[in-house]
């Protein structure tokens, strides 16, 4: 089956005040039915979901982001052995680009990775909802993002993008 | 608290995803270790999230505690609620629904763990550099083998969600029962990967057995102890992990405690505090706290109950026990084989239930019986017991919470085997080497622990070892790069 569409995969726990940020970016696209477009969100990024992008043109990463440029950021991701050292200690989550490297070298896929990284602020409580500066940030990604998506123009919204690792704004 | 005549080794690994756990590993002043322990995050305010909403937002609610095994929580919490409204025997629909749910959940956490953790370890050995012994190293050298665990994990979380749902908002379960049942147009995909899981379930426990053996005398004594053994049972003594009554056997096999009912398990455990540890430390009353530890998980459920009821996972435990004249198993790298034959197990009971009627039934939710304002509810979720303990007031609204989750039982185990494996690898030499640190990782993954009670966003740490010294000075750090 030829690869086709955009998966948006958002995670993170909702339980746990803006680490919810994934998961209601992706109950927000749900809403906007955008053609082309599927959506799944989880607790963690696992093995399975190699086998779920591998029938996409696209995936969309998006997670909470603790630490890094606001309101949000968009890169490219590539998948990478070295940046997909998938499991340690007890880890029972995966990252995106090791996502997408088993995907390639599974099953023989390879869709375009992205990933969306959400400011977020409150993290060490348990609490449901999210903080005010937190929300403020996931309106203008779900701007951006389904912005592009509704355009088909996705790949050229990168350059609006600072995409350097050292400075990933918009 | 270190002395004057002992040094401190802290391991602290940091992963983005799981919070964090600490091995401190303390050293007399003959650089012998004295003392390991594993810290270990817990879900401290847990409690006070749910204090004061209402009860039967609690199957869902609690799904937050834990990223890894929401459906674990998911049911234990329902299964508690059913005791709340007095719901005394689900319909059949509703306890087959809800027990597919749960096998599905055994099936794909046991893939997970042995095909994409655990198999780095055995495949390549323990001190294999940490570059290759990952899954991506899996797949460049047994690609096979890591499409079985994909494909095993992806069909184990496609019957969760033919049966709870939402991956996020899982709500299946409710008080009483399940809210829906399995179509026929949901149950006929699952159907067709049967014999397959079965097949890859049965060379699953062939390689863990073959592991186990060829690596004998590795494997052990690697990390391993004698212990009690603690699980639920059936009331005919076979393995039941969705529903039982609790027993527990000491090392040899000599029962502790029988057929205790989960609401009277304040009778025969306790939590003890430790200052050093947010965690508490369940033991048996009867054998106090010094002894009174227990094993959890597949281990001790291979070791407590007296038959499977599925044929292909009984004969795969009956050629398990055969390695020890039929007593029980104190090896800790044993967990991996019957982690497998549980996985066997639970892919049976799966095509037992997708062949039976049941599940396309309409009668959903049992009947309400009488309201109590307490009850407890026992699980065994893929790492070993879990109980959950509610109270809840005339306005149905939570007032106390207790849960005793499976990591916590085996919080002492692991610190025991770290211990052990510390004690072998120092030998006198205060370093942490990637060996050392290797081999505790091998250990305590035996176990499968859960350390995913706190958040995962990006820009957390990696992996970090520090030594320090009896005033906490630094001596060493080994950081492993993300």
């Amino acid at each position: 089956m030829t690869p086709s569409g955009t998966l948006i995969l958002g995670w993170g726990n909702p339980g746990r005040l803006d680490d919810g940020l994934g998961p209601a970016f992706v109950e927000i696209l749900q809403t906007l039915d955008l053609p082309g477009v599927e959506v799944d969100s989880d607790y963690q990024l696992q093995i399975e979901d190699a086998a779920e992008v591998a029938s996409f043109q696209r995936v969309v990463f998006v997670d909470a982001d603790r630490t890094g440029a606001e309101p949000f950021w968009l890169r490219r991701l590539d998948a990478s052995p070295s940046g997909a050292r998938a499991a340690s200690f007890t880890t029972h989550s995966v990252s995106p680009s090791a996502i997408l490297t088993m995907s390639r070298e599974l099953f023989d896929a390879e869709p375009e990775g992205w990933l969306l990284g959400i400011r977020g602020y409150e993290f060490s409580d348990f609490g449901e909802g999210l903080s005010d500066r937190a929300r403020r940030n996931l309106r203008q990604a779900v701007e951006f993002v389904s912005s592009a998506l509704r355009t088909g123009n996705f790949q050229s919204a990168e350059p609006t993008v600072d995409s350097r690792a050292d400075s990933p704004r918009l | 608290m270190s002395t004057a005549n002992t040094r401190r080794i802290v391991i602290e690994p940091l992963t983005r995803v799981e919070g964090h756990g600490k091995v401190t590993i303390l050293l007399d002043e003959n650089n012998r270790v004295e003392q390991a322990r594993l810290h270990i995050v817990e879900f401290r305010g847990f409690e006070r999230f749910i204090q004061g909403r209402p009860f039967w937002e609690l199957p869902v609610l609690v799904q937050r505690l834990c990223g890894i095994c929401p459906v674990s929580h998911h049911l234990c919490a329902a299964k508690a609620i059913d005791g709340i409204v007095g719901a005394e025997k689900l319909t059949p629909t509703g306890e087959k629904m809800r027990r597919l749910m749960h096998y599905g959940q055994i099936y794909q956490s046991h893939a997970l763990h042995f095909f994409h953790l655990a198999s780095p370890d055995l495949l390549f050995g323990f001190d294999a550099p940490v570059e290759k012994r990952n899954v991506i190293g899996v797949i460049a050298e047994h690609p096979d083998l890591a499409v079985q665990g994909v494909m095993m994990r992806k069909f184990g979380q496609e019957i969760i969600k033919a049966t709870a749902g939402k991956k996020v908002h899982g709500t299946g379960a409710i008080p009483g029962g399940i809210n829906k049942n399995l179509s026929i147009e949901e149950r006929d995909p699952l159907l067709e990967d049967m014999d397959k899981m079965l097949e890859w379930s049965r060379s699953a426990v062939k390689i863990a057995k073959d592991y186990t053996l060829e690596n004998l005398d590795q494997v052990a004594s690697f990390g391993s102890f004698d212990s009690n053994h603690l699980s639920i049972v059936r009331q005919d003594g076979a393995m039941d992990l969705y529903d039982g009554n609790l027993r527990a056997i000491d090392a040899t096999g000599e029962p502790i405690i029988d057929q205790v009912d989960p609401l009277d398990y304040l009778d025969v455990i306790a939590e003890e505090v430790r200052p050093w540890s947010y965690m508490k430390f369940p033991f048996l009353k009867s054998v106090g706290p010094e002894e009174g530890w227990y094993r959890v998980g597949p281990l001790a459920r291979i070791n407590t109950c007296d038959f499977i009821d599925t044929p292909e996972a009984e004969a795969a435990r009956e050629d398990f026990l055969s390695l020890t004249d039929g007593k029980p198993s104190n090896v800790t790298m044993a967990y991996h084989w019957a982690r497998m034959i549980e996985a066997l197990h639970a892919a049976e009971k799966i095509q037992q239930l997708l062949h039976d009627a049941d599940l396309q039934g309409d009668d959903l939710v049992a009947d309400f019986g009488e309201r109590r304002e307490e009850y407890v509810a026992i699980i065994e979720a893929p790492r070993g017991t879990l109980l959950h303990h509610y109270k809840v007031d005339a306005n149905d609204q939570v007032t106390m919470a207790n849960l005793i989750v499976s990591t916590t039982c085996n919080n002492e185990p692991m610190n025991r085997t770290v211990r052990e494996i510390a004690s072998d690898y120092i030998s006198g030499v205060p370093e942490i080497t990637e060996g050392l640190l290797n081999n505790i990782e091998v250990g305590i993954r035996a176990y499968d622990p859960c350390l995913s009670c706190a958040t995962h966003a990006l820009g957390q740490m990696p992996l970090e070892v520090t030594l320090m010294d009896h005033r906490g000075g630094l001596l060493d750090r080994l950081a492993r790069p993300e």
